[in-house]
């Protein structure tokens, strides 16, 4: 049994301390907006916050997470994603959409630290997040927007 | 007005109202409005045709054959059918649709007929009319592909809306005893002159008890108020928060994990089997053997046999699967490697005995008469479809009744192709169909949901989630097949273009040479050639291949533009004016391409990257699926001799633009998905194993790498043509031709690579 603290309540799950994160969040928790998609940290997916820190949940154990907090798409609160959905809903981002909670949580920890990031910046902060939908310009767009919404 | 008369229909219940008995009786041939049997309700609501139903609360609830695969189409289609009723877009709700012959893709089947786009002929009406009689009344024809959703229920979906709105209409003059044509409708409610209103909702059990009309007038475009504007779409919200299901998402109670190892040889299958250690691990229940799954129509070669376990959690499934000690029988397929796959190619382009798709003039002698002559032999390779979301399929077998949430392309073939597979009847097999992580055509093939079907049947009534592994994914493919061409040209003393031919060679898909469309976007080109012959030799290889976005069009594009791009290049031409001289017959794509050349500046110097280094520019134009694109790009070399492109202007006539928001993003989608293929995409094989595996041996264009993308869309009253898929094929030449532009070298191989 291990104990982690997610979406700010403190749960207790009966999976080995090897599990990858995101399958302890999908199928022990129910918590399916976090997706897989390669397993090896190569494309964005499965991103969650690991204690504000944006985080490829497939490549994470749950023995590495510990005391810190796990935010998932599910839980995510504050005024960078409010405004980062907002400018989501208003370009109308999204394809498919099966890599965009992967896109928003990345997108969010970029801003939690960086709030006024530059393009290079949301470059290296978003490059590891795949859309095979080409939804990429409209995400720089979407961020630059969210940003102006919050001066 | 023909008035569909009582039959025996009923459409819907309204509550503690009962049964309300409407229906027809001569049906008028081909009509799509009413469905066989009735839709089904719940109480408060009424179906009023086979595409519609209204709640007492208002709630228009539309009915979805087509797949959501991203592209946007079921708030295109929602927007039809709420144009023509008026409802309020705020009241619209979506609803997978069942298997009814209405649904049946009509359009899809008669765009894939051997007949060029120019041809409006006698032969050609007499046979689309006949194809369409023929899948207005053959089962299982519903798909999402080719382009065509929108082009095929442009009429039924709007001729829903309109006959529903006449039968709100009627039943509210009824109600207040005055004349229909003193009543409006508009955003969900019927006015009276006098004032008086109800709305929608209100009238609905009323108007279910009314005869359905059968040919309502369909507004005009003037009249429209969501056709024609950037309506948001309906699906964006719940892909925000988590909440939008996949099929990976399915969870029915009890649910158990699979996972999969596939023969690594393309279509082979397990010899012997040790799978003691596997079953020895936590939680793992079961290793099942999965025999190849035969590659059936669209497709050659099989997918390949395998192992699956079955545990209480995914990754104990997926850790079993690394302690089977498996013996692989490779079969025929081992033998394939993209090395024989070029070297048959090269023998094919070459052959005598090619098939000729088109011809016109007298090819040979103009080419004899030439003053100038040239030849360029192209190439691209295997591409695989790496759908974000990877196969997957949840399953459940229980009591004879076969249960799905799966993602399909093609609904009745994963139907038929389950039921054949436990042995059971169609009409017991139900699909689930939620969102589909990405299509791009992997999704026709129902060979992931064959094999949850089968494991479906080893856990004792309990459900089963199959989820491949990246690596399965990318190593299991069905393929878009590798292609040579070899195109010619003559020019004559001025520079004129007098002599053009293409000789392709590759996978056919097993389509008999009549249906064969592996020439489609090269020998039906509008491009007006004095003398011409496109031809294709087939050439098929033991690996499984299949249909990749844009199909045929994603090399000829490739071919043709960049080969037309080197004719000007020899006639000392602009490529632009060179382009629209040969276009001088087909007025929409010279809209196209010169309203694209002006908003790229076209004839100006391009200038120079931020990082300084100068800027190439290069363009294509192409058609695919009944819609123009004319793509600009501007494009760098780094330091490393990388190609980097900047921006693309692209054009699109589409006809009608149903709404301008979803046919932008197909078109930045269709940039972003052509040039992972122009830029990276490659899979190749050696001994009949696919090498990559994973994102990092496949790589796909990622967010650094994206260049800005401006879309204009010509306005138009046109029918609406595809938008999923035409964007694709134009980047490309369009980026290969700016390479020339900046450094010279003409790249005639994908993916894209400087010397
Ligand atoms: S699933 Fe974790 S990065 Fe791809
Ligand atoms: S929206 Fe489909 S993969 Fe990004």
């Amino acid at each position: 049994m291990t104990t982690i603290n997610i979406n700010g309540r403190r749960l207790t799950v009966d999976a080995p301390p090897e599990t990858p994160l995101l399958w302890v969040l999908r199928t022990e928790l129910d918590l399916r907006g976090t997706k897989f998609g390669c397993g090896k940290a190569l494309c964005g997916a499965c991103t969650v916050h690991l204690a504000g820190k944006a985080v490829r949940s497939c490549v994470t154990p749950l023995a590495a997470v510990g005391e810190r907090e796990v935010t998932t798409i599910e839980g995510v609160a504050g005024p960078e994603i409010t405004a980062l959905r907002r400018a989501w809903l208003d370009i109308d981002v999204v394809q498919c959409g099966y890599c965009q909670s992967g896109q928003l949580m990345s997108a969010c920890a970029l801003l939690m630290s960086t709030p006024a990031p530059t393009d290079a910046a949301i470059d290296a902060a978003m490059a590891g997040n795949l859309c095979r939908c080409g939804t990429y310009p409209r995400i720089r767009a979407a961020i630059h927007q969210a940003v102006k919404s919050a001066r | 007005m023909i008035t569909l008369n009582r039959r025996h229909v009923v459409l819907g219940t309204l509550g503690a109202a009962g049964a309300l008995i409407v229906g027809w009786g001569v049906l008028p041939p081909r009509q799509r409005l009413l469905p066989g049997e009735p839709l089904a309700t719940v109480p408060g609501q009424v179906a009023l045709n086979g595409w519609v139903k209204l709640s007492t609360d208002d709630t228009v609830t539309v009915v979805m054959s087509q797949a959501e695969m991203g592209q946007g189409i079921h708030t295109g289609l929602a927007m039809l059918l709420a144009d023509e009723m008026d409802a309020d877009w705020s009241k619209v709700r979506l609803e997978t649709s069942n298997f009814d012959k209405i649904y049946n893709n009509q359009a899809m089947i008669v765009d894939a007929l051997p007949f060029a786009p120019e041809d409006h002929g006698l032969g050609k009406r007499v046979a689309q009319h006949l194809v369409r009689k023929v899948i207005r009344e053959v089962p299982g024809v519903i798909a999402t592909g080719g382009s065509s959703s929108m082009k095929d229920q442009w009429l039924p979906m709007r001729q829903a809306g309109a006959s529903a709105r006449r039968m709100l209409l009627s039943a509210a003059a009824a109600l207040w005893r005055v004349p229909e044509t003193e009543c409006t409708a508009d955003s969900g409610r019927v006015h009276h002159a006098s004032g008086r209103s109800a709305s929608y909702g209100e009238l609905a059990g009323r108007a279910a008890g009314l005869a359905v009309p059968g040919d309502v007038a369909l507004k005009q475009p003037s009249q429209f108020k969501l056709i024609g504007t950037a309506v948001r779409r309906l699906d964006a919200a719940a892909k925000l928060d988590g909440s939008a299901a996949f099929a990976i998402d399915a969870s029915p109670p009890g649910l158990l994990y699979a996972s999969i190892v596939m023969c690594p040889t393309l279509g082979g299958s397990v010899a012997t089997l040790n799978s003691a250690a596997a079953l020895a691990l936590p939680g793992v229940h079961k290793a099942v053997v999965l025999a190849p799954i035969p590659g059936g129509m669209l497709s050659v070669g099989a997918t390949s046999g395998g192992v699956a376990v079955i545990a209480d959690t995914p990754f104990q499934a997926m850790r079993a699967i690394d302690s089977l000690v498996i013996d692989w029988d490779p079969g025929a397929g081992a033998a394939a490697s993209t090395r024989a796959i070029n070297a048959a190619l090269t023998e094919a382009i070459g052959a005598s005995g090619r098939q000729v798709h088109h011809e016109n003039g007298d090819v040979d002698a103009a080419m004899q008469a030439a003053a100038t002559r040239i030849s360029a032999d192209y190439q691209v390779p295997m591409l695989a479809h790496a759908t974000m979301e990877p196969q997957n399929c949840t399953a459940q077998f229980k009591d004879g009744v076969a249960t799905l949430w799966c993602a399909t392309q093609a609904p009745p073939m994963a139907r038929s192709a389950v039921a054949s597979a436990l042995k059971i009847d169609e009409r017991h097999v139900q699909l689930h169909i939620p969102y589909l992580g990405g299509g791009f055509g992997r999704r026709y093939f129902p060979d992931v949901i064959v094999q949850a079907a089968l494991l479906a049947r080893e856990t004792g009534g309990a459900p089963v989630q199959l989820l491949w592994t990246r690596e399965q994914d990318m190593t299991h493919d069905y393929y878009r097949p590798a292609f040579k061409c070899r195109a010619q040209a003559g020019l004559d003393a001025q520079g004129r273009l007098i002599a053009w031919s293409t000789q392709s060679a590759g996978s056919s898909l097993g389509a008999p040479s009549m249906f064969d469309s592996s020439t489609d976007g090269a020998s039906n080109m509008a491009y007006r050639f004095a003398n011409a012959r496109m031809s294709h030799q087939p050439s098929e290889a033991p690996v499984s291949l299949g249909i990749w976005r844009s199909v045929a069009h994603s090399q000829n594009g490739f071919f043709t533009e960049s080969f037309i791009d080197e004719c000007a290049v020899a006639a000392k031409r602009d490529p632009v004016e060179f382009r629209a001289d040969l276009l001088r017959d087909a007025p929409r794509h010279l809209q196209v391409l010169h309203r694209a050349a002006e908003l790229a500046h076209w004839g100006e110097a391009p200038g120079a990257a931020p990082s300084g280094a100068p800027l190439g520019r290069g363009i294509a134009i192409h058609r695919a699926f009944g819609s123009i694109v004319a793509q600009v790009a501007d494009v760098s070399v780094d330091s490393s001799r990388a190609i980097r492109v900047h921006r693309v202007i692209c054009v699109v006539d589409c006809g009608t633009a149903v709404n301008p928001n979803l046919i932008r993003q197909q078109m930045e989608s269709a940039v972003v998905f052509g040039l992972s293929a122009a830029l990276h995409g490659e899979i190749t094989v050696k001994h009949g194993q696919v090498q990559q595996g994973n994102f990092d041996g496949y790589a796909t264009l990622r967010f650094d790498e994206c260049p800005a993308i401006e879309t204009d869309i010509i306005a138009s009253a046109q029918p609406p043509g595809g938008i999923g898929e035409a964007g694709t094929p134009p980047i490309a030449p369009a980026v290969a031709n700016a390479v020339f532009a900046l450094t010279g070298q003409r790249l005639r191989s994908l993916p894209l690579k400087l010397a």
